[in-house]
């Protein structure tokens, strides 16, 4: 399935990918920044989010929030960060197209002369609310810090989740927006795809009126960094927190996102965990019922990917029961591979998710985000078909010989997270982690 | 060229008029209602079958039986095992749900337009036929009870089922669908089975196929699955919650639920409202968006993006088929929580007393909610769910077309005349799950009375 656009880079460097779509009469607006959380240095952790924050808080020519302007026209927006990227999305009636560019423009060429302490000092606030809420206050909620620190060394920018350290939110000083703003919120370093009841060549000309005025810069450098060795051994962590049930994350290195293998650890994910006949499902919480729940996925990111299982140990089960049943079908699938059947079955589930994901012109994951996300990744907008075949491709064999190399019990990350003050609980030699 | 004229936003251009997609309404001889939308833009169908009974319907003895009963559906039925069912499932990449809400029980099937008859036919199967098994309902009832425990550590579901007891009490929207601990064990599968019978019958549901099709070739793929299907001779359905009595006031307006050292306290204010047909349908939603249905609402500007107390704040009506609540729900910073209470009290008290709606905030929440509307329905999914809206609530054939027209006749009074008539601030009731010790004293200032401490089983 092929989404027809058109692209066309403006004298700043600023990518536009339009893609018309006239079923609804609305249009995505949906702007990339190829900066995340990667970019960050240690200490300065969950800046890149803390930023994206500021750019809802108003711009030069409209120094005012920016949802008032939006919502009154009738769009939906919002705005997210991951490690890699950064992106800003509305989703406008068709008469308020100008109205969503004039504002993105705004604030991609004229951020800074709006920016005040007190602006920077309540986003500081709500950031540090929005992390006790998703982490801190939540139930395993700190797994994914505890995995990813041991995963990188403390100088690989995927050592710390985008969220950041709340030490660093609190010491981050409004100076360091500047600098941050200069390199990485320039036209050409960003893109922008209209998707939706737009005319191709209207919509480029609009965005030449709007965007083509903001000085271009050149290109960040991309984050250089020597490929994490290890682990090199079963590494075992411990984590307490206020949950009921102990439950186990495993983490291993993987092929980085559009790498060869990527593709394959994805399929993998589903072939252990997604569904009731998947492997782990059915072994752990179908026919054992050691497990209420097995999950697995392929975290693909620019840098290096990493691949994970998650299993919660049903009352009465022990984490070690658990991790010997993962460890045995993985060493089952290692030795012999999926069957053709399978295989099927994974195939028809990622052809229709690919689909899925393309019902919508924008939002996350709609027509628009995908876009930017092979636009900004790929350098190449219409990637669907060709990502769709990175999967067809793949073979039983490939398969196997992945999951054979990639996940190794001696060369993994396990974390067992158990009742606070039930330490007995976790994987037998459990070094207790401190994250916060 | 032109240039970007930055003195001022620019104008938006005419609204264009929205149309909601013609539905076509058939009946099956066995009463089925079968309802098509043509959606043509992806080679995708979604498909709902709404079954009017969910948690009220549930016997006061045994709650969470209607939720369990739908859970049961997928594990098994027909010459399928539960493993067979998921295999099929899985080979067609169909993405199945199964929602049980307060009022109604819908099972919805999204898959490629090439499979519609084989995803439609695993549907039918799991509603004409379900297997109900003792060694899968087992299985089913473990997770659950796990699902459960798990959730005693999730402060928002926690906060959800206290607030629904203390405001319903024993009305049968007192419990969350999933039921309890005590119940989920007394539950058997004959139980599931007679729910079965008396719920799930043709003569009261409604298919709705959305998506790449003719209405022509979406109807015959839903007859032919279908078809069979018969009533249950002893069928007595579940009563209409529309039947049902106001629940008795609760006798206290605080509650907390202790959780040492909580990060955050997890907030939920609000009262018994509206039900889904309530004249007043459309003034309430407006004045929701003014007070807190949307991020520039009074209340998320006030608690966000001018205290920083939170990441997050706002208020819903949940409307039913009998009236549902008006809540407000937040998690916010425990040292402010008492402050973050007064606050909203405040907000609440001030809209229907010396801060009306205002002209402004009237036309930008009109603008929101009808602008703003063709996003609604945009895939087949939304419109087969905006479609069971209508065969849920008994909603008129051009409720979706009326709707805009509707809610730009509203003015600033039509709209405080909602909020003095339906928000009432001292019936409203204040749930909190936090840490006791923090906030009992700052609590005390509040004159909300006597905190009663709720412990959850």
């Amino acid at each position: 399935m092929n989404i027809p656009y058109t692209k066309h880079t403006l004298a700043n460097g600023l990518d536009v990918v339009v893609h018309e779509d006239h079923g609804v009469p609305i249009v995505a607006v949906n702007v990339w920044y190829h900066v995340g959380s990667k970019n960050e240095v240690p200490g300065r952790t969950g800046f890149a989010h803390l930023f994206e924050h500021l750019m809802f808080e108003g711009s030069q020519h409209y120094d005012k929030g920016y949802f008032h302007p939006l919502q009154e026209a009738g769009a939906s927006l919002n705005g997210s960060t991951n490690a890699d990227r950064t992106n800003y999305w509305e989703v406008v009636p068709t008469n308020a197209l100008e109205l969503a560019l004039w504002m993105e423009s705004d604030r991609m060429g004229y951020l800074l002369p709006a920016l005040t302490d007190a602006k920077f000092d309540n986003q500081r606030d709500v950031v540090l609310n929005e992390r006790r809420q998703n982490y801190e206050n939540r139930p395993y909620g700190l797994a994914g810090m505890a995995i990813v620190s041991a995963l990188y060394p403390p100088d690989h920018p995927y050592h710390w989740l985008t969220i950041g350290a709340a030490d660093d939110l609190r010491a981050a000083h409004l100076n360091d927006v500047r600098d941050f703003f200069q390199t990485y919120y320039h036209p050409g370093n960003a893109s922008l795809a209209l998707a939706g009841d737009i005319d191709a060549s209207e919509a480029i000309a609009l965005a030449e009126m709007y965007f083509g005025e903001i000085a271009g810069a050149p290109r960040p450098a991309k984050v250089q960094v020597a490929a994490p060795g290890g682990p090199a051994a079963d590494v075992r962590l411990v984590l307490e927190d206020r949950v009921e049930l102990p439950r186990l994350y495993m983490a291993w290195h993987s092929p980085a996102l559009f790498a060869e293998g990527d593709a394959e650890f994805d399929l993998l994910a589903d072939l252990l965990a997604s569904g009731k006949t998947s492997r782990l499902y059915r072994a752990l919480v179908y026919e054992q019922r050691i497990a209420t729940e097995v999950a697995a996925s392929q975290n693909s990111r620019e840098l290096g990917s990493f691949f994970q299982v998650v299993a919660t140990a049903a009352p009465g089960r022990t984490l070690a029961e658990v991790d010997r049943a993962i460890l045995r079908e993985i060493a089952a699938f290692s030795a012999k591979g999926p069957t053709e059947s399978e295989l099927e079955r994974v195939l028809a589930q990622a052809e229709a998710h690919f689909i899925f994901r393309l019902q919508t012109v924008g939002g996350f994951g709609g027509k628009s985000d995908q876009l930017n996300a092979y636009n900004t990744f790929l350098d190449d907008p219409g990637f669907f078909d060709r990502d769709l075949a990175r999967y067809r491709r793949v073979s039983l064999e490939a398969l196997r010989q992945h999951a054979a190399d990639g996940l190794a019990p001696d060369r993994r990350i396990v974390l067992s997270v158990v009742p606070r003050g039930r330490l007995a609980l976790a994987l037998e030699d459990s070094r207790p982690v401190n994250v916060s | 060229m032109r240039r970007a004229d930055r003195t001022r936003l620019p104008a938006r251009g005419p609204d264009k008029p929205f149309r909601f997609p013609e539905i076509r309404r058939r009946t099956l001889e066995n009463g089925l209602r079968v309802w098509t939308v043509e959606h043509r833009q992806v080679p995708l169908v979604s498909v709902l079958l709404l079954i009017p009974a969910g948690a009220a319907a549930d016997p006061a003895d045994r709650p969470g039986l209607a939720a369990i009963t739908g859970d049961m559906l997928d594990e098994g039925c027909g010459d399928r095992s539960a493993l067979d069912v998921h295999e099929a499932l899985g080979r067609i990449g169909a993405q199945l749900e199964t929602d049980v809400g307060h009022d109604a029980t819908v099972l919805g099937l999204t898959t490629l337009a090439r499979f519609l008859d084989k995803g439609l036919e695993l549907m039918a199967d799991m509603i004409i036929r379900p297997r109900f098994e003792q060694r899968e309902f087992d299985r089913v009832r473990d997770l659950r009870l796990n699902r459960l425990l798990q959730l005693r550590d999730l402060p928002p579901a926690l906060a959800d089922r206290v607030f629904a007891q203390l405001l319903y009490r024993n009305h049968p929207y007192g419990h969350l669908p999933i039921g309890s601990e005590g119940s989920l064990r007394a539950i058997t599968v004959r139980d599931i089975a007679a729910f079965h019978r008396r719920a799930y019958g043709p003569s009261r549901a409604t298919v709705i196929a959305v998506g790449d099709g003719t209405h022509e070739a979406l109807a015959e793929a839903a007859l032919r699955a279908f078809a069979p299907w018969q009533p249950a001779p002893d069928g007595q359905p579940p009563p209409d919650p529309e039947t049902f009595g106001p629940p008795v006031p609760p006798p206290n307006r605080l509650a907390l639920v202790h959780r040492p050292a909580a990060a955050q306290s997890e907030l939920r204010i609000g009262h018994v409202a509206l039900a889904r047909r309530t004249p007043d349908y459309h003034a309430a939603l407006v004045l929701n968006m003014v007070l807190g249905g949307q991020f520039v609402s009074r209340i998320n500007m006030n608690l966000r993006e001018e205290k920083g107390y939170t990441y997050g704040a706002r208020t819903a009506f949940e409307f039913r088929r009998a009236p549902g609540p008006f809540v407000l729900q937040a998690s916010v910073q425990s040292e402010v929580t008492a402050d973050a209470v007064r606050e909203a009290l405040a907000e609440v008290r001030a809209i229907r007393a010396d801060r009306p709606v205002t002209r402004e905030e009237l036309e930008l929440g009109r603008a929101a909610l009808t602008r703003g509307y063709p996003r609604n329905f945009e895939t087949a999914d939304q419109i087969a769910r905006a479609a069971a809206q209508l065969a849920l609530y008994g909603l008129p054939d051009d409720y979706f077309n009326t709707f805009v027209p509707r809610v730009l006749a509203l003015d600033e009074r039509a709209v405080t005349r909602a909020a003095e008539a339906h928000i009432d601030p001292s019936r409203l009731i204040t749930v909190i799950v936090g840490d006791r010790e923090r906030l009992s004293r700052p609590l005390a200032a509040l004159d909300l009375g006597e905190a009663s401490e709720v412990a959850v089983s």
